[in-house]
């Protein structure tokens, strides 16, 4: 399916801008982080990409050969099961893809299994605290063995212990062979999982360059601002 | 899980044998259109099961007004008729909606009114003269009106008596719409006068401060009679097994049965039918 | 009441003597009611759910519809289905009228739009949760309004119990078209309303207790369960 590109897309809800004439193109490889302060479009920008949303301008298309089956997944930042086992929940996405049953309790356990799921296997998913969900959700995610995964903040809701537990799932997924888009408004968090950083602010891409180059040299004031602390609420 | 599954079949077993009920109900039975009256008197709960013991024929009967039970009748959804209006019944022989029409039995109307008696009508045994002191006295009278059997009665009444009693609607002249049963309960709870007849009042209980104020008149004389709903109009009439009942009705046997239904020492109703 | 006391009597009288004629009355209630409410699970549940999830041109105008049909005044429905399996009618040659089926057909008329229009309310507040994730696996909107009826299930069974209590509380539609025959199609509410017609009050109101009490058994059992279930699946 990569690259995914965006062209000139902009979208806007009641006279209200709230992306404004974005253009990129996201290949294959790297971990992309968007970053930006809150209020700055990021979770609008991640719905229009994963096809949640429709731009009310512009064209958004993956260009690349498409491989069949659910070549896409995205994790919210609050997990939504539903009432049944933790098993059951992430069986359901893959009997959605058109998975046998078997196949897909054996994939299921296999992936609750690395994430450090597996005694909850039979659990009421609901009744899981936040961090186990949250966990549930990205595997769920990935038994579907996406081609991209898309994550709207996905440890904003959850303690350090549970983040950091979030993000090295989210490393090992990467490191599995799926592209990685990520939202975050945590400079932590992206110097730790980006490869590059898309910097939103305002509904316009302002910045792009490789995390380390963001960081050491962010080429606009937005960002720098931001980086440093310094920059307003929207 | 398994109490949800247990539900589920609970439930498809109770439908299915819903089903099958309805189903093995359907062999030999036919549904008679009758007044409430007559259900209300507890007649057909005396009789019927003779009847079914003899020919292992169901008969359900729908009760209602004569006057739906006529109508029930003429659209075929019944097969036999047994109401008490002999004056609406030999008009729709002769249009040939019905056929086989026999007198089955009397019974009589009371006039049912307060002890208290604020027309001064009690005691006499003239009927027209007890309509007459109500509406001069404009005393509570609660009337049928829902082109019963009873109903047409009064109404014939009144006409003897040179009364249009529906000038008085909505004061002192009540119409329930209701059956026999509910208008009476009406009266009781009102203190007001009515026409009943005698196979509702009385098994009837709840009388509050009411009790027979006029009888024995020949004008209350409540004739019944039974007819079968002409196959030619409705093919679906269950033409012998409808005609087995009315036959029995009539016979000895049958006249016998009605004769012997007593509510205490009083015998509700005389049969009279002639072959 | 004086009337009050006899009718406590006249119910335990009944209940104790296990009267032959109220057994088989209760029993035909129970099969009629309880027959109804499964063809109004089985047809109204999924209308709500598929209204619940769609989104179409006069939307707004098919859920009042469905609301207002929810009063739907019983003695009309009554009447309507007579005509219909009425001899007369177009439906005569099923000799469906007079029996417990006709009932059963009246009842269901009458609580179809209460599980359709209720469910339809329990679902879409449960899709306001759900829509986005449900839409990133990739299910279908069918597929959606049966997720969500199965997820749904708890706050359902309270829907279930209105449409039950109504059926088995109505007394117009099964009159008309039952006929209260004796032995055939009599059931608690026709027998109340034919006693009363006879004067014999405290017989009536004693059957109107032992009809409460059946109703309110139904409602605790039901709720008992759906607790029950709660506590295990979240």
């Amino acid at each position: 399916m990569l690259p995914l590109i965006l062209e000139d897309v902009s979208f806007a809800v009641n006279g209200r801008t709230i992306i404004d004439r974005i253009s990129v193109e996201i290949v294959a490889g790297p971990r992309t982080v968007i970053l930006g302060p809150n209020g700055a479009g990021k979770s609008v920008l991640m719905r229009l990409c994963h096809g949640l949303l429709n731009p009310t301008a512009g064209v958004i298309a993956w260009r690349g050969p498409t491989k069949g089956g659910r070549r896409q997944a995205m994790v919210f930042q609050r997990p939504v099961m539903l009432r049944r086992s933790a098993l059951a929940n992430i069986v359901y996405g893959l009997r959605l893809a058109g998975i046998s049953r078997t196949e897909s309790e054996l994939r299921a356990r296999d992936v609750l299994e690395v994430v450090g799921l597996a005694a909850l296997a039979d659990r009421p998913a609901r009744v899981l605290s936040g961090g186990e969900q949250q966990r549930l959700a990205l595997s769920r995610a990935w038994a579907l063995g996406p081609e991209v995964l898309f994550l709207d903040e996905p440890t904003a809701s959850l303690d350090p212990g549970a983040a950091r537990d979030i993000e090295n799932i989210i490393s090992a997924i990467h490191a599995s062979g799926t592209k990685i888009i990520m939202t975050t408004h945590n400079l932590g968090q992206a110097r730790r999982l980006g490869d590059e950083i898309l910097f939103l602010y305002g509904g316009r891409l302002v910045e792009r360059a490789p995390v380390g180059r963001f960081f050491a040299a962010p080429a606009s004031a937005e960002a720098a601002q931001f980086i440093k602390g310094e920059l307003p609420w929207q | 899980m398994a109490i949800m599954r247990r539900l589920a079949t609970t439930i498809v077993v109770m439908v299915a044998a819903l089903s099958v009920s309805a189903g093995w109900a359907a062999d030999r039975f036919i549904t008679v259109s009758s007044t409430t009256s007559t259900e209300n008197s507890g007649l057909f709960k005396h009789i019927l099961p003779l009847f079914q013991k003899k020919t292992g024929i169901q008969v359900r009967v729908v009760a209602q007004g004569t006057g739906q039970a006529l109508d029930m009748g003429k659209r075929g959804d019944a097969d036999v008729v047994f109401v008490h209006d002999k004056a609406k019944e030999l008009p729709l022989v002769k249009q040939g909606w019905f056929i086989g029409r026999h007198d089955v039995m009397y019974n009589d109307f009371v006039l049912v009114g307060p002890k208290a008696d604020p027309a001064k009508a009690a005691g006499g045994k003239d009927i027209i003269e007890a309509f007459r002191k109500i509406a001069a006295a404009k005393a509570p009278f609660a009337s049928r009106g829902d082109r019963s059997g009873t109903h047409s009665a009064e109404l014939r009444l009144w006409k003897a008596a040179a009364i249009d009693p529906t000038s008085g609607k909505g004061s002192w002249y009540r119409e329930t719409g209701s059956g026999m049963g509910a208008t009476l309960n009406t009266a009781a709870a009102m203190n007001a006068y009515a026409l009943t007849d005698r196979g509702t009042w009385l098994p009837f209980k709840n009388r509050g401060d009411l009790g027979i104020v006029v009888e024995g008149d020949k004008r209350l004389f409540n004739q019944y009679g039974i007819m079968l709903v002409n196959p030619a109009k409705h093919p679906n009439v269950k033409r012998e097994l409808g005609q087995a009942f009315i036959d029995w009705v009539i016979s000895p046997e049958g006249q016998k049965a009605i004769a012997d239904y007593k509510i205490g020492n009083d015998q509700l109703f005389f049969p009279n039918a002639r072959k | 009441m004086e009337d009050m006391q006899l009718a406590f009597g006249e119910a335990a009288r009944l209940i104790v003597g296990l009267d032959r004629e109220l057994v088989a009355i209760v029993a035909l209630s129970l099969q009629v009611s309880l027959s109804a409410v499964s063809i109004a699970i089985v047809i109204g549940l999924p209308i709500g759910a598929v209204i619940a999830v769609s989104r179409f041109p006069g939307r707004q105008m098919v859920i009042a519809l469905l609301n207002g049909f929810m009063g739907l005044p019983p003695v009309v429905v009554g009447l309507l289905i007579y005509l219909l399996l009425s001899r007369a009618g177009p439906l005569g040659e099923f000799g469906l009228l007079f029996t417990p089926a006709a009932m059963v057909i009246a009842q269901a008329v009458l609580i179809i739009p209460i599980a359709a229009a209720l469910s339809r309310q329990v679902i879409e507040d449960a899709w306001r949760e759900y829509e986005e994730q449900l839409r990133s696996l990739g299910a279908s909107l069918f597929s959606s309004a049966l997720t969500l009826l199965w997820d749904t299930r708890f706050s359902l069974v309270t829907v279930v119990l209105a449409g039950f209590g109504r059926a088995a509380a109505e007394v117009g539609a099964v009159m008309i078209v039952g006929g209260n025959i004796d032995g055939v199609t009599r059931v608690m509410t026709t027998a109340i309303a034919l006693e009363t017609s006879k004067g014999d009050l405290p017989l009536a109101l004693g059957l109107g207790i032992i009809l409460m009490g059946l109703v309110l058994a139904v409602n605790a059992g039901a709720y008992l369960i759906k607790e029950m279930a709660q506590r295990r699946y979240g």
